[in-house]
């Protein structure tokens, strides 16, 4: 966007300065993101760059705390623990989520948006209240310190983004699709395989993505309601800032910043898909 | 719905049955059927969220410790007048003896000791003290319990026992609000110098308004930008601002640990540039600064996404209208723009402030003293302290204030318009 | 699909033991603190006791840091599966208090010394619960840059003299050990501190020395901060464990030296969990694993000082660097000239509302 050649002295000088702005806040949001990349690879135990790395030298680079990290039985404890509960926590949060969505938004559901409130509550509330009252009652009924505990307290705060991003998807879904599919014989089981399925599958998907990495990236509550044989990843990040910051942690970081760019392109990939099939023009 | 039928030709379905019967019908049919896609998921968020939420609530107020493990002498003391202005009589005495060998015997008795030392201290020792050696009580136990430790004479020890011989007790709430619940049950307002909670509520609203301030001054450039510019550079710096939405909370605690420290990545530089010296270092981190700066970056996203979705809404052609009827781009944007933004920003600043009120592993990291929020003291009662009563009160009044605040957002946006990127 | 077919039924097995993953029979769960701790203790007690019990599997946690509230948690469902906690000893004075712990008899569980004297006399007056069974002594104390003061401190007073030593320093977040050296360097008789605890006029005096370094204090939570701090030039002073300051000074080397004036003394020990798994593994364990010989060995390994006076003369050298272990422990007579133990009884009544009163003081 280019300004037009009529514009004032002062409208440059303002457009620039909102340019640069904008520039600055950018850089605000990554720069944070980028920068712990680099700092990874140091070949010392500090959090800045040394003179060999800013010259490039390759003794200033080591892959030592990537080592550390693999050959680690802390860390991959609580590689295993952190994919195993996000794995089930998923599957069953995606599976009641996307029932649930499905009858939310059937047009003469009663009671609609309290439903909807209640059940997307957990996401609402602040971690730290839903973390002690699950302690709290976890450690009543056996639950406190359990990987069965963890993972149902990680369903619920999965399932409202399942509920949401399904019930999106399905407001945009054409009811005429359906009735047209009926009328040409298909049954409601075909009709809903063949026709309600493939049509919803992307926000599905993506509910379960969010699913996902609310697990992935919960430490609150597991603080609470894990105990250190189910320590994940952020569990055992959060201790080992608290106790003593070592760059094996930064390695972690970029791993998962890695994780990250990942998921963003496949939630950025079906939502192409998902607009390219209800017919839409990407946006 | 049959009167109506009567009045006119009923329709009959294939079967037989009346048209509006068998639609009544279907319709009931389909409502059940949409209500049980949806029980499941309800049961499983009542059991294991909302029952833990109200036992949350339960807790803050229950008391059943003492009154069950001082069985006898609670029962009594109900009797006893405590505004008499004389010691309980002898059968209490008796009583406590007996819960005292039985709470001693049972190891049960040191933990009312140590819930009413929560209320005055001195109360755990008294307890200490005097279960070693209840056994050993000869009558008279008024005297045998005052030979033990004079604090038995004192009408304020039975009082404050008294007061907490019910179900239920209501003094969590008030040690979570500062105030001083005498034994008598008369309330007051703590000391200045014990005065620790509201101070840490007030905080907490405050920097979250100041986070939700400083977001919003940052987020509403750039989502204008966002929605101004072509998609193709558009979705391009989008990215950059969906990455840190996408990246893990602690890794993004741990950079700014990295680039704020003392020995980090920012002084450095700054010393680099030799714009501060070396035993100038500043300090970022451990304090209100290196939460604020924090928080304001994980948030910043949950700003631009909504106030992105409303601008992009909005169509070119007002602010060229607004200038082609001779308003100055000021303006236009004041008067035009602006207004129709309104809504993004509110959606935006509750979603703001209702994270960052009960934001807990940020501050708990690089909060030090002066940034450590209310939720940091939840925890603190949770783990270290054990008083989980306490830690239950100050969250239910947390909760309090997040619902509030969700009520307005429920008003300003709409439940049922929450979106993600 | 296949192929993620097979990948969700490894997950899912893998799940299902990671779920079903109650220890075998023979599993002892030990909690403790982790790091060169946990490691001093696997080398000197749990190695040789699986050595001789070859059945036995020692599974290290690293959760003490929140032993009590996690018992507690588990007390509470009926399901302790921890066999053994390592607790300080204000803590397994709690745990004892809300029946979480074991009390026990020491003279019958524990070896005697080598020469016959009973356990519990040989703990002395370290045994502060019947449910404690003290492992080693160690010391809050400070340790300061040598390059960065200009004259050494020799003495508590010292850390509160800002003239003296100018910069930062490093002190624990909590009341506890503060309000006595705040005390004894306002000029309080050490034998009177507590007395002088006792009146509102003492605490304010406490709050108010304190308040005269106040700006220039940074409070730790974590034993590791003040080591890293101190290594890093942020304080030029601070206190922290005697241990964490031995090995940055003789393990890395650091130009830090120890004052060990007015070091406050405290315990750690164990504490049997009540309902806890495998008692009678538990109670030969801890019958070889605190008798004189296996606490001397500790020492080797890290710098505190073993809780049987038995033990005090069999400690050697160091494992790996091979000095004198003696002079670096806190109970060594050139170290122990002024020292503190901390009231117990008195803070179990008093730690609730100093707590709220100092951190309210932080607050403001």
């Amino acid at each position: 966007m280019a300004l037009p050649a009529y514009t004032s002295p002062g409208e440059r000088v303002w457009f620039y300065t909102y340019r640069i702005f904008c520039g600055l806040v950018f850089f605000f949001l990554i720069a944070p993101i980028i920068v712990i990349i680099p700092l990874s690879f140091n070949a010392v135990p500090f959090f800045s760059f040394t003179e060999e790395m800013l010259t490039f030298d390759p003794a200033g680079y080591s892959l030592r705390w990537y080592n550390d990290f693999f050959t680690n039985s802390n860390w991959q404890g609580a590689v295993r623990n952190s994919v195993i509960i996000a794995f089930f926590s998923t599957i069953i949060a995606t599976f009641l989520g996307t029932v649930a969505a499905l009858g939310l938004s059937r047009s003469d559901m009663p009671f609609k948006s309290t439903i909807m409130g209640l059940l997307i509550s957990p996401m609402i509330v602040p971690l730290i209240i839903s973390a002690a009252g699950m302690y709290f009652f976890y450690s009543q009924v056996g639950l406190q310190g359990t990987f069965l505990g963890v993972i149902l307290a990680h369903t619920a705060l999965g399932t409202p983004f399942v509920v949401i991003t399904v019930t999106a998807t399905l407001s945009g879904f054409d009811q005429v699709l359906v009735r047209s599919a009926a009328s040409l014989g298909a049954n409601p089981t075909t009709t809903f395989f063949r026709i309600i399925v493939p049509l919803i599958l992307p926000g599905v998907i993506s509910g379960a993505l969010f699913a996902f990495i609310t697990s992935f990236d919960e430490v609150v509550v597991v603080l609470f309601v894990g105990s250190y044989e189910q320590r994940t990843i952020p569990w055992q990040m959060f201790s080992g800032i608290r106790e003593q910051i070592s760059p094996t942690i930064l390695a972690v970081a970029t791993m998962l910043v890695c994780v990250s760019i990942a998921l963003l392109t496949v939630l950025e990939l079906l939502r192409r898909r998902s607009e390219r099939l209800r017919g839409m023009t990407p946006q | 719905m049959n009167t109506s039928a009567t009045y006119s030709e009923i329709v009959k379905t294939a079967d037989g049955i009346p048209l509006k019967v068998s639609l009544a019908k279907a319709q009931r049919k389909s409502k059940i059927r949409g209500m049980l896609l949806v029980l499941p998921l309800f049961a499983f968020i009542l059991l294991t969220f909302f029952v833990p939420i109200f036992d949350m609530l339960f807790r803050s107020i229950e008391n059943q410790l003492v009154p069950e493990i001082m069985q006898n002498s609670s029962k009594l003391l109900v009797n006893w007048d405590d505004q008499s202005g004389e010691l309980p009589p002898e059968e209490v005495f008796a009583a406590a003896k007996l819960d005292f060998e039985k709470g001693h015997a049972e190891r049960t008795i040191l933990r009312v000791g140590r819930r009413l030392n929560y209320e005055v201290p001195g109360f755990a020792s008294l307890f200490r003290k005097t279960a070693r050696r209840a056994k050993d009580f000869e009558p008279p136990f008024t005297e045998a319990f005052i030979e033990r430790d004079k604090r038995w004479g004192e009408i304020d020890t039975w009082k404050l026992i008294k007061r907490e011989s019910g179900a239920f007790t209501i003094s969590y709430y008030f040690a979570a609000l500062d105030l001083s619940y005498a034994p008598d049950g008369s309330i007051g307002i703590k000391g200045e110098t014990q005065r620790i909670y509201l101070k840490l509520f007030w905080r907490t609203l405050a920097l979250s308004g100041l986070i939700t301030f400083l977001c919003l001054i940052l987020a509403y450039p750039i989502a204008h930008l966002l929605s101004t510019l072509p998609l193709r550079i558009s979705n391009l710096l989008m990215i950059m601002v969906l990455l840190p939405f996408w990246t893990s909370l602690l890794v993004r605690t741990t950079s700014w640990i990295a680039l704020l420290q003392q020995e980090g990545v920012i002084n450095d530089l700054l010393v680099g540039l030799g714009l501060i010296t070396d035993d100038g270092r500043l300090a970022m981190i451990h304090n209100a600064a290196g939460t604020i700066i924090a928080m304001t970056h994980i948030l910043l996203p949950f700003m631009v996404l909504p106030l992105y979705s409303i601008m992009k809404t909005i169509p070119p052609s007002y602010m060229r209208a607004a200038k082609n009827l001779g308003a100055t781009p000021m303006v236009a944007f004041i008067r035009v723009y602006f207004p129709n933004t309104v809504s993004g920003i509110g959606a935006g600043c509750i979603l703001v402030f209702i994270i960052s009120i009960g934001y807990y592993i940020t501050p708990a990291l690089v909060g030090g003293t002066d940034g450590t929020l209310i939720s940091n003291f939840i925890a603190y009662h949770m783990s270290v302290s054990l008083n989980w009563g306490l830690a239950a009160a100050l969250g239910v009044i947390l909760l309090v204030i997040v619902l509030m605040l969700y009520y307005l957002y429920d008003r300003v946006v709409g439940i049922d318009k929450m979106k993600f990127a | 699909m296949k192929k993620i077919r097979q990948i969700s039924l490894a997950l899912g097995s893998a799940a299902v033991l990671g779920i079903m993953g109650v220890a075998n029979a023979q599993d002892l769960v030990v909690v403790s603190w982790g790091g060169a701790y946990t490691a001093s203790q696997q080398k000197a007690y749990h190695e040789p006791f699986m050595a001789n019990n070859p059945g036995v599997n020692i599974i290290n946690d690293d959760s003490a840091a929140d032993g009590i509230s996690k018992l507690r948690a588990m007390n509470e469902a009926g399901n302790v599966t921890w066999a053994l906690v390592d607790a300080v000893a204000s803590d397994a004075i709690i745990l004892c208090e809300e029946g979480l712990a074991e009390p026990i008899d020491h003279d019958a569980m524990l070896a005697p010394a080598p020469d016959g004297t009973p356990a519990s006399e040989d703990f002395g007056d370290l045994v502060v619960s019947e449910c404690f069974i003290p492992q080693i002594v160690y010391s809050t104390t400070f340790g300061y840059r040598t390059d960065l003061v200009k004259e050494p401190p020799t003495s508590i007073k010292d850390v509160f003299d800002l003239g003296k030593i100018p910069g930062k320093r490093a002190l624990e977040k909590r009341p506890i050990g503060n309000l006595e050296w705040a005390l004894i360097a306002d000029g309080v008789d050490p034998d009177q501190v507590y007395d002088v605890l006792d009146t509102e006029e003492g605490v304010d005096r406490a709050f108010a020395k304190l308040d005269t370094i106040r700006d220039e204090v940074i409070w730790w939570e974590k034993g590791a901060q003040t080591p890293q701090l101190l290594a890093d030039g942020e304080v030029v002073i601070g206190s922290t464990y005697n241990g964490r300051l031995f090995s940055v000074i003789e393990e890395e080397k650091q130009p830090i030296a120890m004052l060990w004036d007015w070091q406050v003394f405290d315990l750690d020990g164990w504490i049997i969990p009540v309902g806890g798994p495998h008692r009678e593994i538990v109670e030969e364990y801890l019958r070889f694993a605190t008798d004189t010989q296996r606490l001397a060995d500790q020492a080797k390994f890290i710098s505190y000082g073993p809780a049987r006076k038995s033990s005090a003369p069999l400690v050697g050298k160091h494992a790996s660097l091979g000095i004198d272990m003696s002079p670096h422990m806190p109970t060594d007579p050139a170290n122990a000239k002024n020292t503190l133990l901390y009231n117990y009884v008195w803070w179990a009544d008093r730690k609730d509302d100093l707590t709220e009163r100092f951190n309210a003081w932080l607050a403001q």
